[in-house]
């Protein structure tokens, strides 16, 4: 039953990242200029050059051998070059990418620590004050857009106060050679002299990015386990175990949590796609040098090979950790691999 | 994987905790170096081939030095790596004795072996100057500043007397000539680093991973992120640089100022009109400012009907007040324009006589012209910021409200930036909104590439206008070299454009440069590109 799950779901991943890659394929058609160019990003080729490129890239036979060739070059990690830095796009995106998958991970480690007790304990006080003012509190927090949130955050704690900067990952002063893509690793393995200073640096420059994350995130959290702690609360289960003698924490610690967390799993894997869009936005505003950032750029220099690569991974990356959570969710708890009921 | 990436971090960020709570470094990081928030990315790392003030800022003083230097407060020509330097009395040879113990950079792609010398000069020199010289069609062989004040055809000839004496000779007089050595764009190059350069056959690299004299190394650039300097610690002037200068380019004015105040920029680049009295405002920020260089004007076409009679052009500058445009577009931030030189020049008329704003002597002289029934016109609105026009398109909407008065029906037409020049320098245009900003102090500088004839083909000569008796007139100013001499030629070139009014000058604008208070020693340098060399922190 585990391996059918698996193998339901590699295919689902397979197929869906075909389709993504294909789409990205026939981006370059559909963008300006030349097919060749959105392609290679190579640009004013001389005639032999344009010749052994157009041979290379199979612009010679079908569009089903040129998709082909395509795919190839995908996995050797030959992604073509950007218009605009004439660096292979592959190089930029694995130092784009980790910058923005570190934010989101801080933000979605923060939001459960927060997240997860509040709606607990939400759940104890349901309807009681207590409850009701966190409900409000999340409903607001939940409907801030989060670019509107950003900037005021800027105000307060980096032009009011000048606790905190407002701009990139770590102080430009410190050369720290970009080699994982993730800070504190590559302050980690850098030969810089002073290492602490540059740490507290880069977690200065994380807090704020971090924070408007939190926030919205951590609301939706909370809602989540909150509404799943009532229900399951309510169930005859619990009140079965009640009836068998068990004291309040025993029922929360053996039935409570367990039953409250494993349904609402899944949910947070849906979450990780609206995190990383909310990432790319905060990126922006943050000027965070992340992949969000980074399609802002491109878009607005029409760097059309950068474009058509970043949405590929952007996209790729959401599909392989919504179904990875999905998969390792259904792993954890059979009840959800549908039909395939396990006598629990 | 996934998982695994986060522990390491999580690990990292305990880590992390627990070595702040250790020990905090005891050496302060900020005073280690400068960080300056830069409007954009350069185009290359030498400024011979580009004249945008982006890549002249980036490179020109940082990295490279001349032969010869404007002193940033008087505009007086004096000595960089030619210490001294003689010109014969026909005006036409120019003998330059070079500095000794002059060393270039040494980085991890280059190590010099020798001093600089005269085959770096000449070097220089030929690259931009002989098309068959093997660097001159190394990125794009375009030279526009030399060729546009054709500069590579008046030099007739380079000669390297001995290892620190270079001559040269110029085919006629030019006063203006050694101004133009002293400019941003006359940076001195590494031939010994060329040489090697043709060894790894990478010739592309020497604007690319650039070598110079200058107070500050290239280590590296990340386009849109950031460009690192380091300090060149056998810097023939002084060793007082800062160990490290970081260039942090961000595009947004609003950002650089937020960025100012957090103080994660020491110094930015272009603060906006609108904000400078919150950088007035506030004890730790500076704001410097000085007249700058530069003329705003507003162009005729005056190869197109009516504009090419000088009586419509004269009601047309009539049916404009100036001050208004001054007000709302500056925001009091320049001085009111009466010819193409600011005040600040040592061949300013101060007794030229300014026009004024007069309505009914404008419809008058357009009835005299024969156009009772007014007619429609274009104005071309620059798509960009410059300190001499802040907002053209403002300025255009206020130009075309006081035409309306007049009868005239005025269209605001603008493209994307590039576009827009292009489509300038094919004269598609009946009048445009632009401006000047001067390269070096001569008055030259301003009066040859702004309305002589040549100037129509390079592409800064806005109106189109060709008049043989103002060509003259600027031609023989440069040919004596007394500056009493020279005078008198500019005010009767002076009373030609008030004439003739090829084109409306509208506004000298003030420069301003904001930085924070501890940040000592940087001046704004009125002819072309910030110096960071003598700045301490």
């Amino acid at each position: 039953m585990i391996l059918r799950t698996l193998i339901r779901n590699t295919n689902l991943l397979i197929s869906t990242l075909l389709i993504l890659s294909l789409f990205s394929f026939v981006l370059a058609f559909l963008f300006p200029g030349d097919p060749l160019e959105n392609l290679s990003g190579l640009t004013n080729l001389s005639e032999q050059e344009y010749e052994r490129v157009f041979l290379a890239y199979g612009f010679d036979q079908s569009y089903v051998t040129q998709f082909w060739i395509y795919l190839n070059k995908l996995f050797e990690g030959d992604w073509g070059l950007s218009f605009a830095s004439g660096i292979p796009l592959w190089q930029e995106l694995s130092l784009a990418l980790p910058a923005s998958i570190e934010l989101s991970i801080y933000s979605l480690f923060v939001s459960l620590m927060i997240g997860i007790p509040l709606g607990f304990w939400a759940g104890f006080k349901y309807h009681k004050p207590a409850d009701y003012s966190l409900l409000a509190i999340s409903v607001v927090s939940y409907s801030l857009p989060i670019f509107w949130l950003a900037l005021i955050l800027i105000l307060i704690f980096s032009l009011s106060l000048g606790w905190l900067p407002l701009s990139g990952r770590v102080s430009l002063l410190f050369d720290i050679p970009e080699v994982s893509g993730f800070m504190f690793v590559d302050i980690f393995n850098s030969e810089i002299d002073n290492k602490n200073a540059a740490y507290i640096s880069a977690l200065k420059h994380l807090i704020m990015p971090t924070l408007s994350l939190t926030i919205i995130t951590a609301a939706i959290i909370f809602r989540l386990t909150r509404r799943s702690f009532i229900d399951v609360m309510s169930s005859q289960y619990i009140k079965t175990a009640y009836t068998r003698g068990l004291s309040h924490t025993q029922v929360i610690l053996r039935h409570g949590v367990r039953n409250t967390l494993l349904p609402i799993l899944p949910l947070f894997a849906m979450q990780s796609a609206v995190l990383l869009t909310n990432a790319m936005i905060v990126e922006f505003v943050y000027s965070w040098p992340g992949v969000g950032n980074w399609l802002i750029q491109a878009i607005s220099q029409r760097d059309y090979p950068a474009i058509r690569a970043g949405m590929l991974a952007v996209s790729s990356l959401v599909i392989v950790v919504t179904i990875m959570t999905d998969v390792s969710a259904k792993l954890i708890n059979p009840a959800l691999v549908g039909e395939n009921h396990a006598e629990n | 994987m996934y998982l695994n990436r986060a522990y390491q971090i999580l690990i990292m960020c305990i880590v992390l905790t627990l070595s702040a709570c250790g020990k905090i470094s005891s050496v302060n990081i900020n005073d280690a170096g400068i960080i300056y928030c830069s409007e954009g990315n350069p185009t290359s790392f030498n400024p011979q081939l580009d004249t945008s003030g982006t890549t002249s800022d980036a490179s020109s003083h940082q990295i490279y030095d001349r032969l010869l230097n404007f002193d940033p407060l008087t505009g007086k020509i004096i000595p960089a790596l030619a210490s001294s330097w003689l010109v014969s009395s026909d005006g036409l040879t120019y003998t330059f004795q070079l500095r000794r113990q002059v060393k270039f950079h040494s980085t991890d792609y280059f190590q010099p072996t020798r001093n600089f010398n005269a085959d770096d000069v000449m070097f220089s020199i030929n690259r931009w100057r002989l098309p068959n010289h093997p660097f001159h069609h190394v990125s794009g062989g375009k030279y526009p500043y030399f060729t546009s004040l054709e500069l590579n055809q008046k030099i007739d000839k380079i000669e390297r007397i001995n290892g620190y004496r270079v001559e040269l000779t110029l085919k006629s007089p030019d006063s203006s000539f050694l101004a133009n050595l002293a400019t941003d764009f006359a940076v001195i190059l590494s031939k010994e680093y060329a040489n090697q350069l043709v060894q790894q056959d990478n010739l592309q690299a020497i604007d690319n991973y650039p070598i110079g004299t200058g107070p500050f190394k290239y280590i590296n650039y990340k386009k849109d992120r950031y460009i690192r300097y380091a300090k060149h610690s056998d810097y023939w002037r002084h060793d007082s640089a800062v160990e490290k200068l970081i260039f942090d380019v961000t595009p947004s004015s609003s950002l650089r100022l937020a960025k100012l105040i957090t103080g994660e920029c020491d110094a930015i680049a272009y603060p906006s009109q609108s904000e400078l009295n919150v950088v007035r405002e506030r004890e730790d920020l500076t704001l410097d400012e000085k007249p700058g260089l530069n003329v705003g004007f507003w162009a005729f076409n005056t190869s197109k009907p009516p504009f090419d009679n000088p009586k419509v052009r004269r009601a047309l500058s009539l049916a404009i007040d100036k001050n208004a445009l001054l007000e709302t577009v500056y925001f009091e931030s320049a001085t009111s324009a009466k010819g193409l030189l600011p005040d600040s020049s040592w061949a300013h008329q101060v007794d030229l006589i300014d026009t004024s704003y007069n309505p009914v002597m404008a419809r008058k002289l357009l009835i005299e012209s024969g156009i009772s029934d007014g007619f429609s016109m274009d104005i071309w609105a620059m798509p960009v910021e410059r300190a001499y026009n802040p907002n053209a398109r403002k300025m255009a909407i206020l130009i075309q409200r006081y035409l309306s008065e007049i009868g005239i029906s005025a269209n605001i037409v603008s493209y994307e930036w590039s576009t827009f020049r292009q489509r300038l320098t094919e004269g598609a245009h009946d009048s445009v909104l632009i401006g000047w900003n001067a390269d070096n102090g001569d008055p030259d500088n301003f009066y040859r590439p702004l309305l002589t004839c040549a100037a129509i083909e390079s592409g800064t000569n806005r109106a189109m206008w060709c008049n043989p008796e103002y060509d003259n007139l600027v031609n023989q100013a440069v040919l004596y070299s007394d500056t009493k001499d020279r005078i008198s030629f500019y005010h009767a070139a002076n009373s030609v454009i008030a004439e003739q009014v090829p084109l409306v000058p509208i506004a000298h604008a003030f420069r301003y440069r904001a930085h924070r208070s501890e940040l000592k020693g940087l001046v704004i340098n009125p002819f072309g590109a910030i110096r960071f060399g003598d700045v301490t922190k």
